[in-house]
């Protein structure tokens, strides 16, 4: 098998392998080419009808009745069910929130967000049923719309669920460390107010899942596009009201996620209901308009008041962050995004202590859910945004203040405030390396010509932290009394060797549009000494796989690898003793390389990996005493390094240890006429530990970098101030387009993790984790002879224009 | 209900000879008809381009027409690119050379507005490629290995000894 000969410079770990480290071809890419991907779009079961979703057109409402009489009139209608309806067949959504904030996947009696479902309809195409929903009648009593998040909090304000005595459905304020004091020594405290606003993943390809119920067997199967069915599937079995040993969940081929496909209750609860209300399979596949309104599509919006304590000569003593966090109508996955950040919220620097003050607000707008970078996003840009203000404020230069600040090298395991622990990195040679590959130079020389010119060119720097590999404690450590316990997220793999030496995988995740087939494939390979190409690979369902939480907090690669390895390495043990019986000489004597199992120093005497799985599989005579016959081994590998919360929360404990780290450089344009931001050119060097594979690496942090120009600059869910979404479809929620990516010039350093198998680390959020903040420090630089500063994201013309003309304004 | 509509349509090399809602979108009868799967549905109103398919050559949002407007026409889908001996086209080879995809979602339409590309344009200019691709959305790549990849299936398609090497509509087969 060839690899990819197209790389990138990279300082490559000193171990040298076989296949770990190598571009290897992908294995996913065939039937994702030949258009054979197996989307649950693609997806068709005998008898099945077609489901689509009445919702509502008001953020706000009360619903007095629903007449449903002429929809299912309609030939070819076979059910119409309503929320109250539906909890005939299916129970309220799962939620990982202590408060009593119920969720059903069609409302009942009320309506909190725009584009809420009140009625499902299956019928015999999708056509018929979208006809159906035109004829049902819903008489709304409307309520006041709770739209914006700081009002929401004010005690006269319309609530948004009156099961709760406030909209601030959460609220805590946690000191680490002596911040009072780092405060009260402060030479300069450094103060801003930031906005990161609402965006979504928006994954080109819908929610959607095809539920069958056999009414006499009792026994629902679902296809579907979550990530959880071998991380949670008795938690689909209790909402769909059948017991778990009747439920199988079979993963379909995912058209992207980036973290909005965890769950995806919405689309299986209501083809669940209406499975179960007609006895026959139902596909319900999220139109577009579904997605953008209902979907858990929708990240952070988060205003904070944030403030830097330093030292006269710039040494970062302390950080307060005090934020308001707009929900949305519901509170489903809990605050779960601010523990994520409280992983790395002081970022690569010695911040001694931090005091994190959050409020969870809710209004009526659709509920967060989970985007790429899960919370921590919004903490890098607050947290370099400070640095960048820290740097102005105090004459210093911005480069030189990160780098007196930064972790140094053998500083590591280094614990932050919050009790995380940072397992490695060499934060100074990633900026170096940066600073070196951006050809600052040049672009200075270039910013001083347009200058002149009347052109505004701009530099960014950011030097920001990737946190890998989460423990899922985060999801509820800011409760007093956890809902969950502590878990290590395990994530588990079969590898299967026939009689006649051919190995098969199985992994419990689905394809999310990351590689697991070929990282397993790969790992397999340089255990065994085989080739990556002969490895078949397959996926799980709910009632083959052993527990895998799947892909998430970049995660999955560090998991896998564990995992295969562990399986890899039990089978190849065995085979060896088998090898060594049969070769009648010492286990120790056997190598295992190119398919074979050789005695060392005696090249002669070989068996083959057949002849020895041949009699592993039927010749246990053979075979050493007491050696069980076969050759599969399923190995769950938990996570290598997280401890429980403290009773106390003043150490978070260990949560999110494998920190990948990277220092961005963008050179943009920006116009400050029109406000058009232009992205002249991007460089980037990442530490993510052994690179697995070069290749997919760069793909995973390019494609975060380009989800981040969106962020930085185009992408948002707006709303009306009468709590109307004005983003409804891809005509208003602007995404990226070829138009608007530079050349993205990307280079390694490789700091392996002292924790993992191989020293991998994760590499799937970094891109937008970082990318957003450093083209808002590349525009601060563009607009420096205005005085204007980006203090929210993204930075649409609109609001370019806008700092400009206040800047303006303020000198005048 | 409005009454069906008679078309013969020519997909992929097979002639069709069908009665057709007058509703039915060209995308929903390739995938719910034809049984070809391969045309994916992002969005449904002619901005994402995961349902591009060449209608006569041209590439057209699958989404925005009516199976119903295409009577006599030849349209080729992603599925018309491999040979049935698993062959892959050049561009399907390129893609996978420069990991021009991740999810796969938007590939197929990624690969028939390459395919409408190079037939008009074998050695097209930088400008012509981004033009040509600005209406295809991808959510994993950025872009850049996509760019990489139409560069890469433009040399492959020279290098195999000159055009046209894309297959091209023998007729009607029904």
């Amino acid at each position: 098998m060839s690899t990819i000969e197209r790389g990138t410079p990279t300082d490559a770990p000193e171990t040298v392998y076989r296949w770990i480290g190598k571009s290897v071809p992908r294995k996913e890419d065939p039937k994702l080419l030949t258009g054979r991907g197996g989307y649950v779009g693609d997806l068709t079961v005998p008898g099945m009808l077609h489901a689509a979703v009445l919702r509502s057109p008001h953020p706000h409402a009360r619903i007095r009745s629903i007449d449903t009489t002429a929809a299912r009139a309609l030939p070819g209608v076979v059910a119409v069910l309503t929320g109250a309806e539906a909890l005939a067949h299916v129970n309220p959504m799962t939620a990982f929130c202590a408060e009593p904030v119920p969720q059903h996947a069609i409302a009942v009696d009320q309506v909190r967000y725009p584009g809420e479902a009140v009625a499902a309809v299956a019928a015999r195409d999708r056509y018929i049923a979208e006809d159906a929903c035109a004829l049902i009648e819903v008489d709304y009593e409307l309520l006041p719309p709770v739209v914006d998040p700081v009002e929401a909090m004010d005690e006269g304000a319309a609530l948004v669920h009156d099961t709760l005595d406030s909209n601030v459905v959460f609220h805590r304020c946690l000191d680490f460390g002596d911040v009072t004091g780092d405060f009260a020594r402060a030479h300069r405290v450094i103060r801003r107010g930031v906005r990161w606003h609402r965006m979504g993943a928006q994954p080109i390809e819908t929610a959607g899942a095809i539920c069958s119920y056999d009414p006499f067997d009792r026994f629902m199967t679902v296809w579907s596009n979550t990530n959880f069915h071998n991380f949670l599937p008795w938690s689909y079995a209790g909402m769909l009201g059948v017991p778990n040993n009747r439920l199988r969940m079979i993963p379909a081929t995912v058209g992207g996620s980036f973290g909005s496909k965890h769950l995806i209750n919405k689309v299986i609860n209501i083809a669940g209901a209406l499975t179960k209300a007609t006895g026959r399979p139902v596909k319900f596949l999220e139109d577009r308009l579904d997605n953008i309104a209902a979907n858990d599509n929708v990240g952070c919006d988060r205003l904070y008041d944030a403030a830097l304590a330093l030292s006269e000569d710039g040494e970062m003593l302390g950080l307060s962050l005090k934020i308001i966090d707009d929900y949305g109508a519901y509170f489903q996955f809990a605050h779960g995004q601010h523990g994520n950040a409280l992983s790395q919220p002081t970022g690569p620097y010695r911040i001694r202590s931090l005091r994190y003050d959050v409020s969870c607000v809710l209004t009526n707008k659709v509920q967060q859910g989970f985007f790429r970078g899960a919370g921590a996003d919004p903490g890098n840009f607050v947290l370099e945004r400070l640095v960048d203000a820290a740097a102005e404020e105090l004459g210093m230069d911005r480069v030189e203040l990160r780098r007196r600040n930064f972790i140094a090298p053998e500083q590591f395991p280094y614990k932050v405030p919050t009790g995380n622990v940072y397992d490695s990195g060499n934060y100074p040679a990633v900026l170096d390396r940066a600073l070196a590959l951006a050809d600052l130079e040049h672009w200075r020389a270039e910013q001083e010509r347009l200058r002149a010119e009347g052109r505004y060119l701009g530099i960014g720097l950011a030097t920001c932290q990737e946190r890998s590999g989460y423990n899922a404690s985060e999801w509820w450590f800011l409760y007093d009394q956890p809902p969950l316990g502590a878990t290590s997220t395990p994530e588990s793999v079969k590898v299967d060797i026939d009689a006649t030496g051919n190995v098969r995988v199985e992994i419990g995740c689905p394809l999310w549009g990351n590689s697991p087939e070929t990282v397993v494939s790969q790992v397999v390979a340089e255990e065994l000494g085989i080739d990556p190409a002969d490895v078949a690979v397959g996926y799980a369902d709910s009632t083959t796989g052993a527990v895998s939480a799947g892909p998430g907090g970049s995660r999955l690669t560090i998991m896998l690898s564990g995992a295969t390895r562990g399986a890899a390495t039990t089978l190849r043990e065995k085979m060896i003793r088998i090898a060594a019986h049969a070769m009648e000489i010492d286990a120790s004597d056997v190598e295992c390389a190119d398919g074979a199992f050789r005695a060392r120093g005696a090249p002669g005497t070989s068996m083959s990996m057949a002849d020895v799985a041949m009699r592993a599989h039927l010749f246990m005579h053979d075979n050493p005493a007491g050696e069980s016959s076969g050759l599969v081994e399923t190995h769950t590998y938990d996570h290598p390094y997280s401890t429980p919360p403290s009773a106390d929360r003043t150490d978070m404990g260990v949560f999110y240890p494998m920190m990948s780290h990277a220092c961005h450089i963008p050179i943009v344009e920006v116009d400050p006429e029109t406000g058009v931001v232009t992205v002249v050119k991007y460089y980037a060097v990442n530490d993510c530990g052994t690179l697995m594979n070069p290749a997919l690496v760069e793909g995973q942090v390019v494609g975060g970098i380009v989800q981040g120009i969106g962020a930085a600059l185009m992408e948002e869910y707006r709303y009306g101030e009468d709590g109307t979404l004005d983003t409804p479809t891809f005509r208003e929620y602007l995404l990226p387009s070829v138009h608007e990516v530079p050349e993205i010039v990307l280079e390694h350093v490789q700091t392996p993790s002292p924790f993992t198998e191989y020293g991998v680390k994760g590499a799937g959020e970094g891109g937008r984790l970082i990318a957003p903040t450093a083209i808002a420090s590349a525009i601060d630089d563009a607009l420096k002879p205005f005085g204007a500063r980006v203090e929210e994201l993204p930075m649409t013309p609109e609001r370019v224009v806008a700092a400009v003309q206040s800047a303006r304004e303020a000198r005048r | 209900m409005p009454e069906k509509i008679r078309i013969t349509i020519t997909v992929n090399d097979v002639l069709h000879d069908v009665l057709v809602e007058p509703r039915m979108l060209l995308v929903d009868f390739l995938r719910e008809s034809l049984e070809l799967p391969g045309t994916h549905v992002g969005c449904e109103q002619g901005v994402c381009g995961a349902c591009t398919v060449l209608v006569d050559g041209g590439a057209t949002r699958s989404c925005l027409v009516f199976a119903a407007q295409l009577d006599g026409a030849t349209v080729r889908t992603v599925e018309s690119l491999a040979s049935p001996d698993g062959t892959l086209h050049p561009i399907q080879r390129a893609f996978p050379e420069n990991h021009g995809l991740q999810c796969g979602f938007c590939t197929p339409g990624m690969l028939m507005a390459t395919c409408e590309l190079l037939e008009h344009s074998p050695a097209p200019e930088p400008g012509e490629v981004t033009e040509a691709l600005g209406g295809n959305l991808c959510r994993c790549t950025g872009y850049q290995n996509i760019l990489r990849s139409v560069g890469a299936a433009s040399r492959m398609l020279a290098a195999e000894a000159g055009t046209p090497t894309l297959p091209v509509s023998t007729g009607a087969s029904a």
